[in-house]
This record gives C-alpha cells, sequence and structure tokens, in this order.
C-alpha cells in the first residue's frame, strides 16, 4: 500500500460511515459507523433481521448504498467496486458451490478468476486444499457433501486467496460443534496472518471467542460498541449475551 | 379410498394455479387471434376467384368457355392486352389472366386440344398463398367440362378421351418481378415447403433450447447459492453476462444440430419425388445469401439469449426459470405458425409489425426473402435484430450492476404491492410475495 492510500483511510482497513440501506420504503440500516484496523477481527452481532447480512453485503459490494460511504483500504467501495472485488473475500450466509463440479475443480474454477498464472493458480488451490482439509473426498462432487463438509469448502475458497479483507456471514451457523470449532480456528489463523475479518453472527458466545472487538447491532442501529471485556465492564454483566439483553431492554 | 381423495384433491390444488394456467390462456389467446389473422382465406376460398380475361378468338368454343369464366368467376377486364389486363387482375387482388388463343375452336375441331394461356398473379409463397389460385384451377376444370358436354351434344368427335378433355394449359407464375415459366403456383409452393416448414420450426426449437439453458442457469445459480459469491469476485459483469451467454450458444447450436440431423432424416424419408427443381426458376441462394442466412441466425441467437439472460435475471430458481421460458415459446410460436401459412408480404399489417418486431422472425423470413431478392426486408431485419441484441445485453449488465438479481427490484417501479396490481405482469417476471 502506497504512502497516499494510507492517508486516505486514515490507516483504517475498513472505514464505514453513516451507511443507510433502503429496501423500497423499508430502510434496512439506519446509519451506522465503524472503523476497523488492519489485522483485527470485528464481529457484528445482533438478532435476526438486524441488518447484519445487508452491512456484509453493501461491504462486499454486491448491494448499493442508498446514503453514507465504505471504504476499504482507501477504495470507496461504492464508486470503485471492481478494485474493491480484487481485494476482499466474502462468505454469504447460506452460500453453495456449483453442484457439478468436485471440491478440488472448485476451488480451480474460484482461483482463475485471481491469476492468469497456472503456477499461481496451482499454488492458490492447494492452499485452498490445505484449509478445507477433506482429504480424498475433495475428488468427488460437492453434491455428495454433507453441510459441515460443504461450508468447509466454501471458507477455503474464501481464504486461500489470502484476501486483505475477509468478510464472513454467520460463520458457523448450523453446524455441529466439531465443524464449529475447526472453521473458527482455520479463520483465527488466517487473521494471524494478517488478513483483518469482519464477521456476523448471531451467536454471541461465538463472538465473544473469536473477536477483538464487537458491535452490537439492532433494527437497523449499532446500539454498542467495543471490546468484548469493555463491553462486560460497561454493563456489569458475565457474558456478552447478557451485554446485549441489557442494550437492547 | 380416503387418503387418495385427499392427495388428489392437495395435488390439484397445487397444478392448477394462476402461473400454470395463465401460459394455457394467454396460448389459446394467441391462436384465436392469429387464426383471425390469417383467416379470411375461407372467404376467399368460397367466394369466386377475380379473373381477367383475354378472348383472342372470340368465336364458338371461345365464347362458351368465356361465358363459363364469368359464371363462376369475377372477371375484372376483358380486353386484348396481356401487360393491361395483368395489371388490372392485380390492382383487383386477382389471382389470374386467362388468355384464349386465336386458334382455340379451331383446334379443338381438328382434335387438337385448344390451349388456355394462364398468368398467374402470386402474392406469396406460404402454404396459404396458393389457396386463391386453386379456385382458378376449379374454374378451369368447368370449362373443361363444358367444352366436353358441348363435343358430345354435336357428336363433333370420335375420340373419347379427347372429347373429355379438350383443353390444355400453358402457364407462367408472375411473383414480384418474376416470370416463370410451366409451373403454377400450387406446385412452387410445395416446392418451397421445405423452406416454408423447416427454417421456422428449426429457428423455434433452437431458441427454446437455448433460450431455457440461459434462463435456468440464473434460476440454478439463485437456488443453489453461487450468484452472491461469483458477484463479489473480480470479474467484470460483461464477462459474467457474456461468458453465459456463450455458453447458451453452443449448447444451442448443438443441441440444433442433432434435432437438425434427426430432421433431416425426417424430411429425407419423406422424399420429394418431384421432377422439378429449384434451380430450374432460379429459386436458389448463392454463397452470399447463405452467408446472410447464418448472420442472421447467429445475431438472433444472440438476441434471444440476451433476452433471456433478462428473463433469467427473474428467476427465483430452477422451477421458476421454466415459467419464465414460456413468454420466449411464445414469442417464437407466433411467427413460426405465421410465417408457415403465409408470407411475411401477405400478412396483414398488425401481424406484420407484429411479425417484424419477434427478432425470432427475422431468420425464419430471410431464406425466402433472398430467394426472392427481398434485400430491404432481410437486411432490415438483420439490423433490426443486432440492436436488439445489443439493447439486451445493455440491459443485462445494467441489472447486474444494479440490487436487482439479489434483492428481486428494480429501482421502485416493480415493487411488490404495486406489482399485486399487474398479476400478469407478476407472472412474467416471475415474481413471488415472500421474497
Ligand atoms: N431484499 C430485501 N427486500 C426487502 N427487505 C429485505 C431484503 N433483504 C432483507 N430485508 C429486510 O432487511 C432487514 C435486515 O435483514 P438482514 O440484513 O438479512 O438481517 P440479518 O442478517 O441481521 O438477519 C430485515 O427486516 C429483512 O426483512
Ligand atoms: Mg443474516
Amino acid at each position: 500500500m502506497t504512502n497516499s492510500d494510507a492517508k486516505r483511510s486514515d490507516g483504517l482497513a475498513l472505514e464505514v460511515s453513516n451507511l443507510v440501506k433502503k429496501y423500497g420504503e423499508f430502510t434496512a440500516l439506519k446509519g451506522i459507523s465503524f472503523g476497523m484496523k488492519e489485522g483485527e477481527v470485528f464481529g457484528l452481532i445482533g438478532p435476526n433481521g438486524a441488518g447484519k447480512t445487508t452491512a456484509l453485503r453493501i461491504i462486499s459490494t454486491i448491494l448499493r448504498i442508498t446514503s453514507g460511504s465504505v471504504r476499504m483500504f482507501g477504495i470507496d467501495v461504492g464508486r470503485e467496486p471492481h478494485e474493491a472485488r480484487k481485494i476482499l473475500s466474502y462468505l454469504p450466509e447460506d452460500a453453495g458451490a456449483y453442484k457439478n463440479l468436485t471440491g478440488n475443480e472448485y476451488l480451480e474454477f474460484i482461483a482463475r478468476f485471481f491469476s492468469d498464472d497456472t503456477e499461481d493458480v496451482r499454488k492458490i488451490t492447494s492452499k485452498g486444499v490445505a484449509i478445507a482439509s477433506l482429504g480424498d473426498r475433495m475428488n468427488d462432487k460437492v453434491d455428495t457433501y454433507s453441510k459441515g463438509m460443504a461450508r468447509r469448502l466454501l471458507v477455503a475458497r474464501a481464504l486461500m486467496i489470502e484476501p486483505r479483507v475477509a468478510i464472513l456471514d454467520e460463520l458457523t451457523s448450523g453446524l455441529d460443534v466439531m465443524n464449529a470449532q475447526e472453521i473458527r480456528r482455520i479463520v483465527k489463523d488466517t487473521s494471524k496472518r494478517g488478513t483483518t475479518v469482519l464477521l456476523s453472527s448471531h451467536n454471541m458466545l461465538e463472538v465473544e471467542l473469536m473477536c477483538d472487538r464487537i458491535a452490537l447491532i439492532n433494527d437497523g442501529l449499532i446500539v454498542e460498541m467495543g471490546t468484548p471485556m469493555e463491553l462486560k465492564e460497561r454493563h456489569n454483566a458475565g457474558n456478552v449475551e447478557e451485554v446485549f439483553t441489557r442494550v437492547i431492554r | 379410498m380416503n387418503s387418495t381423495m385427499n392427495i388428489l384433491r392437495k395435488e390439484i390444488r397445487e397444478m392448477l394455479t394462476k402461473s400454470t394456467i395463465l401460459p394455457v390462456v394467454l396460448l389459446a389467446l394467441l391462436f384465436g387471434g392469429m387464426g383471425s389473422m390469417i383467416g379470411g382465406v375461407e372467404e376467399q376460398v368460397s367466394r369466386p376467384p377475380i379473373v381477367g380475361v383475354i378472348n383472342n378468338d372470340g368465336d364458338g368454343l371461345s365464347l362458351l368457355a368465356e361465358t363459363t369464366i364469368s359464371e363462376r368467376a369475377e372477371v375484372v377486364y376483358d380486353g386484348s392486352s396481356v401487360e393491361e389486363g395483368i395489371t388490372a387482375v392485380d390492382d383487383a387482388g386477382g389471382v389470374a389472366l386467362l388468355q384464349i388463343p386465336d386458334d382455340f375452336t379451331e383446334s379443338i375441331y381438328n382434335d387438337e386440344p385448344g390451349t388456355i394461356r394462364i398468368f398467374w398473379i402470386m402474392e406469396g409463397t406460404g402454404l396459404l398463398d396458393s389457396v386463391p389460385s386453386s379456385a382458378v384451377e376449379n374454374v378451369l376444370w368447368y370449362v373443361n367440362r363444358d367444352i366436353s358436354v358441348q363435343l358430345i351434344e354435336m357428336n363433333s368427335t370420335a375420340n373419347a378421351s379427347f372429347a373429355l378433355n379438350p383443353t390444355a394449359r400453358d402457364e407462367t407464375t408472375i411473383l414480384g418481378d418474376r416470370e416463370m415459366d410451366g409451373i403454377s403456383p400450387g406446385t412452387i409452393a410445395s416446392l418451397l415447403s421445405p423452406q416454408s416448414l423447416m427454417m421456422p420450426i428449426v429457428i423455434m426449437m433452437l431458441i427454446m433450447a437455448a433460450g431455457g439453458t440461459v434462463i435456468s442457469s440464473m434460476g440454478m445459480e439463485k437456488e443453489n447459492k453461487t450468484l452472491e459469491t461469483l458477484l463479489t469476485l473480480p470479474v467484470k459483469r460483461g464477462s459474467i453476462v457474456t461468458g453465459k451467454l456463450a455458453a447458451s450458444a453452443v449448447v444451442g447450436l448443438l443441441m440444433a444440430a442433432i434435432y437438425m440431423v434427426g430432421m433431416s432424416y425426417y424430411m429425407g424419408s419423406l422424399g420429394t419425388s418431384s421432377d422439378l427443381d429449384l434451380a430450374q426458376f432460379d429459386l436458389t441462394l448463392s454463397a452470399i445469401d447463405y452467408a446472410i442466412v447464418g448472420a442472421s441466425l447467429f445475431i438472433t441467437l444472440l438476441a434471444a439469449l440476451a433476452l433471456c439472460m433478462v428473463l433469467g435475471t427473474f428467476a427465483k430458481n430452477y422451477k421458476s426459470a421454466q415459467t419464465l421460458t414460456m413468454p420466449i415459446v411464445i414469442m417464437a410460436m407466433v411467427p413460426m405458425f405465421l410465417l408457415m401459412f403465409k408470407d411475411f408480404g401477405t400478412l396483414p399489417l398488425p401481424a406484420q409489425l407484429l411479425v417484424f418486431a419477434i427478432p425470432f422472425s427475422h431468420p425464419m423470413m430471410a431464406m425466402r426473402g433472398l430467394m426472392f431478392d427481398d434485400y430491404a426486408l432481410v437486411v432490415g431485419g438483420l439490423l433490426y435484430v443486432s440492436a436488439f441484441a445489443i439493447a439486451m445485453m445493455a440491459v443485462t449488465i445494467w441489472i447486474f450492476k444494479t440490487d436487482r438479481l439479489l434483492t428481486g427490484r428494480i429501482g421502485k417501479k416493480v415493487e411488490g404491492r404495486r406489482m399485486g396490481r399487474f398479476p400478469i405482469l407478476e407472472f412474467l417476471l416471475g415474481h413471488r410475495r415472500d421474497s
């Protein structure tokens, strides 16, 4: 990153300012703002329908901004979505893979969007294979995967390109404890290697385990923000779930 | 039994929904409408045909022939000039100018057939375009019969087979600015029928096959939840659209090729046992003509695919994608049926506008258009279809850049509540309230 880029982004990996999103008449985001430092793991938590997915989709360039702005390493996401797409990776909450491809073929298909060089593609793909750690099953069609296996493949897809920003929606929802733990470990490792991670969850425990900082979102507004420790102290609560119920009430 | 009834009731309720009934109703209305467009044929058959007569003989049997003609046909010209006669008949919307030569009576009395010279005026080459000429054939049959009766009554010949068949014909068909000797409109229509029938069917099949592929590819992306991921990858929206279109074009062409091989075997097995061939009448295509037909086909395929892509963006899943192919099928069927039966030139104006506006019509018409040197229609159509294809591509790319694909709405105009007032629109757009 050049100096001027750094200045433009004030050293922030992600800067969301006054973000508003309307679906027709309905306002799903009512002006949310937050910033993330490079390498940070940041969690958006809130009940179903709070606006988490909406926020993540906008940051991932696939929904248009009604008003406000999103900057990612100095790139204006609303104006230059194509530039942002080169450095971000988005994992939708209920994503799928192309059913007729094998796990290997799917990773290779995605890798080709990031490099024209065969050697690069091979490197990216093998990184994905390592992350997914599905063994021989990588040669089977995605169609035959269990939910946990499919999610691992998709997490591998999102992280193998070593994105500067990883945006992960409902990272482990619907997975059993073992699969969920494994996926959390993978994401943690990635963030240690410098990737900035923005994730959403309605699982307060997961967020407390993984995130450096969290924002509580309810009904399209951020109602509280800080490190898990700060929040617990501020509201005199034993865990984040308690914080949440107190703030909402 | 009770549970069977229970299942039966539930199944019927599920099958008879707005989106299953509406297409059928639309199709029914459509065929009704098309019927009235190509209608009037029945009327043409039951009404006496419009002809002109030139009697160079003016004596004996020629007068009998003329009487028969004027009893069974509406004679709009009775004079001595072929040119004037043809113009008069053409202006009156007639079918033929009948010329009785000066040796007509004399020949017949000498046991030589009296030859009636027929100038056919043909408007088009569709299956129904030769119907009026058959009414004239009918009149000529009566002429022959009446002369035959006369000969037998007068006992003027000993040759029985000649007495039954005292007339012959010498015909020329005028189609546009082309004059073809020795062939009747009916024969021309049947010589051209492989083209008239094959092209529209093949094109409809091609469009349905390739268009269905595009629409379901979009439906599958949504059903399998792969679209969101695809949209966040660093790939230009134009590349996504072009890639999908190109893939469907390849698949569509492959399907059409397989289909055409089967079809040509089928047509081959029917066999055309005609001694005449089209080259004799200069009704063949040059290499350039074939290139134009190919270009027309290819650009139309692109236009169809781009249109399907727009429709595909409305698909929520594989099932709704199936429903969305309906407008395409209808759009391809209208020109297919109209152009099988009539030439573009002989359709009524509203039908012409409709056929021209539907891009799929143009390759269906291209072959016949080129055969009869109607370059204006063919090239104009080619330009129109190109513009249509470009516009549809632009719309698709624009949709890809909006929220439409993920949220199921474009701007504010097509929101749920408003659409509710237009159930047809809602159906066409595959809109679901529960989105
Ligand atoms: N395409 C859409 N059209 C209309 N409303 C939507 C659409 N997507 C989401 N919403 C609404 O926006 C709100 C926020 O949704 P979402 O961002 O999915 O919440 P979360 O991910 O926190 O559960 C919800 O009330 C939801 O019903
Ligand atoms: Mg969500």
